[in-house]
């Protein structure tokens, strides 16, 4: 591990060193400390310190989460959950980043679009979804439509801003190199966006997992928003806790696996 | 880098072909929406540029001399007036500040204005080439602007406005945010290849030295709103050394004679 230097002593190379060793020791700490909450969770539940039947140590959960493993239970609710929020995403983010670019390029079209997009936008997604189980029903179809409108307008608001922060030299770049219309959309508005574009998929990969949490509780049948409400009515406190964390680690996947396409689609931008 | 001096391909334009470029009693101003006010940007511009001619605008900084030079480019509309390009290609741009497009490596940079015409692919990487030869930024062909110096990332604009060939080059205070050694290295280069390639060129500065330096002509603008005061032949010929031109007493005639038109044209 010693890295030698012509000019520098041993001991010089070692005060050299110090600061960025001291950095590992942080970035273990990191990582250990949410084992250390579970910890105390998993003693002061053994010791009665907190009430078992709200909180049941983890090493319970686990035990349940392993049943669930074994009889496959589990996966068909995530294989649900995760079907609905990829359809619905899908049909959010694309006509999103669509109509974030071409409302963020054309000014005229923004004066006269604009105000109805900043109209819908407040409307909780949740308030809406009793209204959506009428018209699309219980099934699939309403789960797909209330996940696009709430990913629909985080994608089209974070690429409108992106769009409209574009410098203007590279639209003047674009310009003066002969650039149709269509060439500024794709070449320039696109690529400048890419990073606000990606900011609003993270954002929305998390607002689905709400919305879907959330429509499951009320309509359906399997899913993992479902699982945690049919726990509930069967006051299955660990199964419930078994869905509580499985919705949580689905959503940070997903975020880390669009933090590792932004850094292969993104790579000039600071992360 | 250097190419021998016998390469020049310059003047082989008759003198009294008609210009490049012209410009007749051109005015620009702005309209303030928000305080209902008029700025009158330029007044009364005229002046010819021949082909092949380099030509350097020197004025104060808000002159209006970077209006002047988007109105060539087609960048900006002209209140009026008239501007005549006599070109069967329209103006290339060098930009002031990096322009330079982050998400493009260099070579994809300097292929821009080439994609977007839908040049064939080995037609682009060899023009690409030889302008990254050119401009000495072939070791950063798959660099991203990011990792580059501000000389380097203007190498890129310049090679960029050169690639597809166009006859005007319209360069907008391109050196003007690098430091002096980095200016003088890039002067000279800028002058080389222009020998080269005898292009028109209209070079936009705030800097008496830089106008001097390159130019064959120096038009000097009045502050806003800006007009030309003044048209001055710069007496030294090619290929210049940029540094020894400095021995010259002529060099520091010329210099005094600019700054004591900057210094009086009067403030309207």
């Amino acid at each position: 591990m010693t890295t030698a230097h012509p000019s520098l002593s041993p001991e010089e190379i070692e005060r050299l060193k110090a600061p960025a060793r001291r950095e590992n020791i942080y970035r273990i700490l990191s990582f250990f400390s949410p084992l250390l909450l579970l910890l105390i969770w998993e003693v002061a539940a053994q010791a009665a310190l907190i009430d078992r039947r709200f909180f049941p140590p983890p090493s319970a959960i686990a035990g349940t989460a392993w049943q669930m493993i074994v009889s496959l239970e589990l996966f068909e609710h995530i294989g649900a959950t995760l079907r609905r929020v990829a359809v619905g995403y899908a049909m959010g983010a694309i006509p999103g980043v669509l109509l974030g670019l071409i409302l963020g390029l054309s000014t005229r079209i923004r004066r006269v679009l604009g105000p109805i997009f900043a109209a819908l936008y407040p409307v909780p997604k949740i308030a809406i979804l009793p209204l959506i189980l009428l018209i699309f029903g219980v099934g699939d179809a309403s789960k797909f439509v209330v996940i696009a409108i709430g990913v629909f307008f985080l994608m089209f608001y974070n690429t409108l801003g992106g769009v409209m922060q574009i410098p203007q030299i590279y639209l003047d770049v674009a310009r003066n190199a002969g650039a149709t219309k269509f060439q500024t959309f794709r070449r320039i508005a696109l690529p400048s966006a890419m990073p606000s574009i990606f900011t609003g998929l993270k954002l929305a990969a998390g607002s689905s997992y709400i919305i879907i949490a959330a429509a499951e509780f009320l309509g359906a049948r399997s899913g993992v928003g479902f699982f945690i409400w049919a726990s509930w009515q069967t006051f299955a406190v660990s199964r419930m806790f078994v869905g509580i964390v499985v919705i949580s680690v689905m959503g940070y996947l997903t975020i880390l696996a669009l933090e590792a396409l932004e850094r292969r689609f993104v790579p000039w931008a600071k992360h | 880098m250097n190419l021998p001096v016998s390469e020049i391909g310059r003047n082989s334009v008759p003198v009294d072909a008609a210009p490049a470029i012209e410009v007749q009693n051109l005015v620009k101003a702005f309209y303030d929406v928000a305080g209902d006010r008029i700025t009158l940007a330029t007044t009364d511009v005229n002046f010819t540029v021949r082909r092949g001619e380099f030509v350097c605008i020197v004025g104060p900084s808000g002159c209006g001399k970077t209006t002047v030079l988007r109105i060539l480019a087609g960048l900006e509309q002209l209140l009026s007036g008239h501007v005549r390009i006599d070109s069967t290609t329209p103006p290339a741009m060098v930009f002031q500040e990096a322009s330079v497009l982050p998400w493009l490596t260099v070579a994809q940079n300097v292929a821009f204005p080439l994609s977007l015409k839908g040049v064939p692919r080995q037609k682009q990487r060899e023009r690409v080439s030889e302008l990254l030869a050119l401009t000495g930024l072939t070791d950063f062909a798959d660099a991203r602007p990011h990792q580059l110096s501000g000389g380097m990332k203007q190498r890129v604009s310049v090679a960029r406005a050169l690639v597809d060939d166009r006859d005007i080059l319209l360069m907008d205070e391109p050196f003007g945010a690098l430091d002096e050694q980095t200016r003088l290295t890039l002067q000279q280069e800028l002058l080389r290849i222009w020998e080269r390639t005898g292009k028109t060129v209209v070079f936009i500065t705030h800097s008496v030295d830089e106008a001097l330096t390159l130019a064959d002509r120096v038009l000097v603008m009045s502050p806003r709103p800006g007009t030309i005061v003044a048209d001055l032949a710069v007496p030294f010929g090619r290929p210049r050394d940029v540094v020894e031109m400095r021995r010259d007493k002529r060099f520091w005639d010329l210099t005094y004679e600019v700054w004591r038109l900057l210094a009086t044209s009067p403030e309207r």
